[in-house]
Formats: structure tokens, sequence, C-alpha cells
């Protein structure tokens, strides 16, 4: 049944040193409200448990794409829709313009953010594949400070992470260590648009002197959690591509994910379809 | 709360709450009946408006987050007595069926336009996929939408 919207608080502070006061004053009674893509779809199923909400939407501070040397950095706010249109993005991230688009549809992408497909948690989302493969850190803010921290490892189980109360997750940052790779991105859905996913890879690796090298795998739906493929990725580095190499990958991979039966798939399913999209994106790498 | 907002051109102040719709605030407080709702969870496009310039399904905004912008909806994109070429094409080409998808693929067609007047095929598909027609009558939309470029 539909939520009795008076009950629910959006309040809407000016700037980010006043959204991060609030949420250390009253630490757990506020939680940020961005783009709203999932948390209208609780609220009008009458599932959204939280009542009050601090509306960053319109914190400038957390918008923006920022190319150095080293990294491109992304505001936490960057919407689906940006993300495709950035050409720096495209040349060296397309797995995550890639990821962007096969995300809802156009409006979905004007209004989602990739900070909220990161702390909403699920393990079906399409963009974290991408920022795992891509070795991604994320800066975490509160009246206090900030921290970086790895991507890998902040979601500790299934719709756990690794935030305070009080903190907000403000930037996005990808090493730019991706030239001569392959990427491979592959989102396996009911439908092409709109449709959410039954498995995910995404992945990167390079060939030098016969033996793969640079490689980091990452997987969603087959998990509590979206997983980086570590043991997969031992695996195969400094292996030569070949198919006891393939046979052996895809033997780990499956000791490494854990599928299950739900609405959108089966394990049988999601297991088979992991590992032919394993042997896919070697074979794109061999090619 | 009060909101104010530019709607179809006309500036209008609202006492709403916080967290309401924009789909509700248009068609109960506004009376702007020509946005639907169909799936209410952001996968049939049926309530898709323009906000500040961009398509969004319009179930999926809380009023808080529009104080102050420009929504167009299917009521604002006809010129006075002038249909709006997609509108005409959907006249012409019999992509309106039941109707309930119409003024939601009606906008994201005119978005599409707007971002690129030539649109190739895959373009089309593209733009439209976030609409659902539940009288599955996507060729004659599709044609429609094809029709109002080549004007």
């Amino acid at each position: 049944m539909r939520a009795f919207v008076p009950h629910y608080e959006l309040t809407t502070p000016s700037s980010l040193a006043e959204a991060l006061a609030l949420l250390k004053r009253e630490p757990g009674v506020w939680k940020p409200f961005a783009g709203g893509t999932d948390l209208m779809v609780l609220l009008e199923a009458g599932r959204l448990p939280h009542r009050n909400y601090v509306n960053i939407w319109s914190l400038k501070e957390l918008r923006g794409i920022e190319v150095t040397d080293t990294h491109i950095t992304l505001g936490a706010l960057t919407t689906y829709t940006d993300v495709q249109s950035h050409p720096g993005l495209q040349n060296e991230f397309p797995m995550l313009c890639q990821a962007a688009s096969e995300t809802g549809g156009l409006a979905i992408q004007n209004r989602g953010t990739l900070g909220g497909n990161i702390v909403n948690a699920s393990p079906a989302a399409d963009s974290p594949p991408a920022l795992l493969a891509y070795d991604a850190e994320i800066e975490l803010v509160s009246s206090d400070g900030s921290r970086w921290l790895p991507y890998q490892g902040f979601h500790t189980g299934y719709k756990q992470m690794l935030i305070g109360p009080n903190e907000l997750l403000a930037r996005i940052r990808m090493p730019r260590n991706t030239r001569g790779a392959t990427h491979y991105y592959r989102k396996v859905g009911t439908r092409k648009a709109q449709a959410i996913s039954k498995v995910c890879l995404a992945a990167v690796a390079k060939v030098e002197q016969d033996q793969i090298s640079h490689v980091r795998i990452a997987l969603g739906s087959v998990a509590p959690i979206v997983v980086r493929c570590v043991q997969t990725e031992a695996a195969l580095r400094g292996r030569k591509l070949d198919t006891e190499t393939i046979k052996s990958a895809c033997a780990t991979l499956s000791q490494e994910i854990s599928p299950i039966d739900d609405i959108r798939s089966t394990a049988d399913y999601r297991l088979q379809v992991a590992k032919n999209l394993l042997t896919d994106f070697l074979f794109t790498v061999r090619a | 709360m009060q909101i104010t907002i530019n709607i179809n051109g006309e500036s209008r102040t609202i006492d709403t709450f916080p967290m309401s719709r924009l789909l509700d605030v248009l068609r109960e407080q506004l009376h702007l009946t020509g946005t639907k709702e169909g799936c209410g969870e952001g996968e049939c496009g049926a309530c898709t408006v323009f906000l500040d310039g961009q398509i969004v399904n319009s179930c999926l905004v809380p009023v808080a987050q529009v104080n102050g912008s420009e929504i167009a909806t299917i009521e604002g994109i006809a010129h006075n007595d002038q249909l709006h070429a997609v509108q005409q094409a959907f006249i012409d080409h019999g992509g309106a069926q039941c109707g309930i998808c119409t003024p939601g693929m009606v906008l994201a067609a005119v978005d599409l336009l707007n971002r690129n007047p030539e649109p190739s095929e895959a373009d089309i598909r593209t733009g439209l996929a976030g609409n659902l027609c539940r009288c599955t009558g996507y060729m004659k939309i599709f044609e429609s939408v094809v029709r109002a470029y080549q004007k």
C-alpha cells in the first residue's frame, strides 16, 4: 500500500557543511536522499521504513567530473547521463559508460546517481562491477573530515557497508591505468532496456609477452554483494591464455561466487552464465 | 511546505508535503491530468515530464526537489493551437491506441528530437526504451517518430 507522505520529512540544506552538521547533530535520524530512483519506489510501495531524509540533490559540492594526470574523479551526484556524455570516461573507462547506458531508461539515467548506486548497496547494481574492475576508491566526508578508501571491501554483506551515520559518500575516483587493456562489460537481463540484471560481469585485462596481466574481474547478482573475484584473477595472472587456463579460471569462479534462486533467475542459470561471460571475456582478450 | 515552480511557462506556488510525488502534485493540485500514472515505480514512463529540460519519471521525484524549477508537461508541448510535429505524427500514423502511454511517449520523442534531430533507428529505440505501451503498438509509435522528424 502507498505510504502516507505527510509522515515523511525531506529537508533541503543550503550547503554540504550544513548537511554534514545535521548528520552529526542527530546521528542516524537523517539519511541522504539523492535522485530518488530507488527510494521513491519503496515510498510508493509503502516500504520506505526511514522517515527523515536530507535532500542532497542540490549540493553543488557533490557534482562535477575532474580529470587529473593520475585519476578521473566523479562527484557522488554524477548522473548516469553525465557519465555517458563525458569524453574522458568514454575513452578510458568505457565499461562505466556502458553500465550507465544500461541502467533504466533515459528518464532514470537523468536522475540516478553513481553515489546512489553505491550506497543503495544492491547486489544487482550495474555500475559497481565496473567500478570494482577499475579499482575505484571512494571518499567519505563528515563534519570531522574526509577519508578515502578502496571501493573493494566497502560492502561487507547484503546492504551492509563501511559508512558511519554522520558520513556522506562525496566522490569516486578511478586510476588512469586502463590504456591498452581489453574492457569487457556485459549485463544479462530479461529485456535489453530497464531490466535488472540476472548476471553482470565487468572485467579488464592485458596480454603482455604472451601472459595475462592487469586482470580485474567483478560480477553483480551472483552473491550478497557485488564481488571482485580475486581468486579467479589469480588463476589467470601470469598464465598463457589457452583452453586449460580458461577452464581452470571457470572452475575457480564457480567456487568464488554464490548465486541464488530468486524472482529474476536461478542459481544454476546464473552460475552457467557467469562462466560463459568469463569465457567470452577471455576470448575477447585473446582476439 | 510551499514551493514555487514554473509549469508550462506559468509560475505557480503550491502548499504541499516535501515527499509528495511530483506526479500527484501535477495531477491533483494543478489538475494537469495529461501526465499519467502507470506503474508508479519508474518502469513504464507514462508519468514522463520535462524537469529543467531533461525528461524524468514524475512518480520518482519528490516535490521538495523541484522548488524553483521549470517543468513542462504534455499540456505545454503544443504552441497555442499548433500541435508539436510529434503529436501530429502520432495522430496521422496511429501512434496512440488506448492513450495511457501516449503523453510519455510523445515527451520522450520530443526530448529525443531536441537532442538529436535526425535519429537513427537505434537512437529511437534507445530514446523510447523507458516507455512501455501495454497495447504493444510499438511499430506505429516508432513510425510516428520517424515521420515527425522527416517533416
